[in-house]
């Protein structure tokens, strides 16, 4: 981007940056600097009427550039109502394809899409809805290398990513440019929102300086979503993005909005800057973005998996029709045990392994599975460390043995 | 008696998935020293192996983070709710990425 370009954006939203909060802005130079058109003002009529948007409030929105990291459950609603209300620029990063169990939430995208790129096939929707709006598209991994300089492009950073490694690396790079972070995460039934802006509250840190190991909190893969849950919380994170550009209201820093569908409850919590957080504190002992992967134990998981004998679906199917005697081993929960099972096998929820051990017969040759294979991986190593020898772990779970041996099993 | 509210994701580890547990009490620790007494499979998941609450574990009395209070010594009086809060990721399902780093074949 030229530099006068950026300045210029910049100045139309002094607001959010503190460090430029003398610059004012009249109302003539946000119309020197935005115009908008005269079939611009008829799509966004019903936004000029109301006095807190107005012309200025729709000028500055059609000023600010607003990032949105994954287009999945929450960047799909998010995005699609940020380009429908004239956000100027919006940049999404995803390097995903469309799957199909991706569709009964993430509604950017319909059955047609299924194994297209997710940004491309967003920008397309997005601007039909709106063709107004400018999209930038990272089809690529968000890591420590390409963070800042993507950052540094837009006005506000949306987190709708679902991994822990994800999470902190966008925090950290806000936090480092001074941007503010509109946060969601999911599960179930249940969300969390809040907005991350370490010069005016708490940053991600502040409220959780480490993540969990791997395993000790259950996944969306493992625990699923209600569709509609995501819906809801990225349309809570696109109206905090809102008001941030148009700075109007009370945005949602220093609380954390914790919303059950079950109980059709929102709480509010207070939630507070750590004096001494690790990294938006006065003296910081995080100055530069580091590996978020090792930060969050996926490295030494990777090695353990790595580690961990394994058996592929066809070399398994192949012993089984050979006459090997296997007892094999469902460790997912036993709602998944109804939906598809490997016929023959024994469910034992990973949960109740370690009491209900005694059931197992260290002179059987085990083979332990579960939906995709980390949670079997994790059950296999912790046989192995009770002196099992003879127990594998199934490569790919039961999904890859539907896929590669069994197509009567089915995919979920 | 204060009300301790469990959330989703670690409900599974609570009897009967209860999205709440009742419990008499005078402080934060003791309520949560006897919630995770009662369900040892959820005591692994918010203790670590000294027995104190988990970095990733934030716990609120009614809407206020213990840590701005007493921490664990703060008193609890009968009207009180104490709220579990993990860190959770999701997001959806892991990306493929991620899933790559638990198994090779997703």
């Amino acid at each position: 981007m030229q530099k006068g370009v950026a300045r210029q954006i910049f100045a139309a939203l002094p607001h959010l940056y503190q460090r430029d909060n003398n610059i004012e802005v009249t109302q003539k130079d946000l119309e020197k600097q935005v115009e908008i058109s005269p079939r611009e003002y008829r799509r966004y009529g019903r936004h000029l009427i109301i006095p807190e948007v107005g012309m200025e409030g729709q000028r500055k929105l059609k000023a600010a550039r607003v990032l949105v990291i994954g287009t999945g459950g929450l960047g799909a609603p998010s995005s699609l109502y940020l380009a429908a209300a004239g956000v100027g620029t919006l940049g999404l990063i995803d390097f995903d394809v469309v799957d199909e169990t991706n569709l009964h939430r993430q509604i950017l995208y319909t059955e047609k899409d299924v194994g297209k790129s997710k940004v491309m096939t967003a920008k397309a929707r997005l601007l039909e809805a709106n063709p107004n709006i400018k999209i930038n598209t990272y089809e690529e991994r968000l890591t420590s290398e390409n963070a800042l300089e993507i950052f540094r492009e837009y006005d506000i950073i949306v987190d709708g990513t679902d991994n822990f490694p994800t999470r902190y690396l966008t925090n950290d790079a806000c936090v480092m440019l001074g941007k503010p972070n509109v946060y969601a995460s999911i599960f179930r039934f249940e969300g969390q929102v809040t907005v991350f802006d370490a010069n005016r509250g708490p940053c991600y840190r502040c409220l959780y300086p480490k993540p969990p190991p791997p395993g000790l909190v259950p996944s969306c893969a493992e625990g699923g979503v209600l569709g509609v849950l995501p819906g809801l919380i990225g349309l809570i994170q696109a109206t905090e993005t809102i008001k941030l550009i148009l700075g109007k209201g009370d945005p949602l820093i220093g609380r954390l909005l914790v919303f059950d569908a079950l109980g059709m409850k929102f709480e509010e919590l207070r939630i507070r800057k750590n004096p001494k957080c690790p990294l938006c504190s006065p003296n910081p002992g995080i100055t530069a973005l580091i590996d978020y992967e090792q930060f969050c134990g996926i490295g030494e998981k990777d090695r353990l998996s790595r580690e961990v004998a394994s058996v592929t679906p066809k070399i398994l199917k192949e012993e089984m029709s050979n006459g090997k005697k296997i007892t094999l081993i469902d460790v997912r929960e036993p709602h998944e045990y109804e939906i598809a099972r490997i016929e023959g096998a024994k469910l034992l929820p990973l949960g109740e392994l370690p009491e209900r051990v005694n059931e197992l017969d260290t002179a059987d040759e085990l083979v332990m599975y579960c939906h995709t294979g980390a949670r079997s991986a994790r059950a296999t190593q912790f046989l192995r460390g009770l002196g099992f020898r003879k127990v594998r772990n199934l490569e790919g779970g039961i999904d890859a043995w539907s896929i590669e041996v069994d197509p009567s099993v089915p995919r979920y | 008696m204060v009300r301790i509210l469990i959330p989703t994701a670690l409900r599974q580890y609570v009897a009967n998935s209860s999205p709440e547990v009742v419990i008499k009490a005078e402080t934060v620790n003791e309520a949560i020293s006897k919630l995770t007494r009662e369900n040892q499979k959820l005591a692994r998941h918010i203790l670590d192996e000294q027995g104190k609450l988990r970095n990733f574990v934030n716990i609120f009395l009614n809407d206020e983070d213990i840590r701005a209070l007493d921490g664990e010594d703060t008193k609890v009086s009968d009207s009180d709710t104490i709220r579990i809060v993990p860190a959770i990721a999701g997001g959806e399902v892991p990306s493929k990425a991620l899933r790559r780093y638990f198994c090779k074949r997703a």
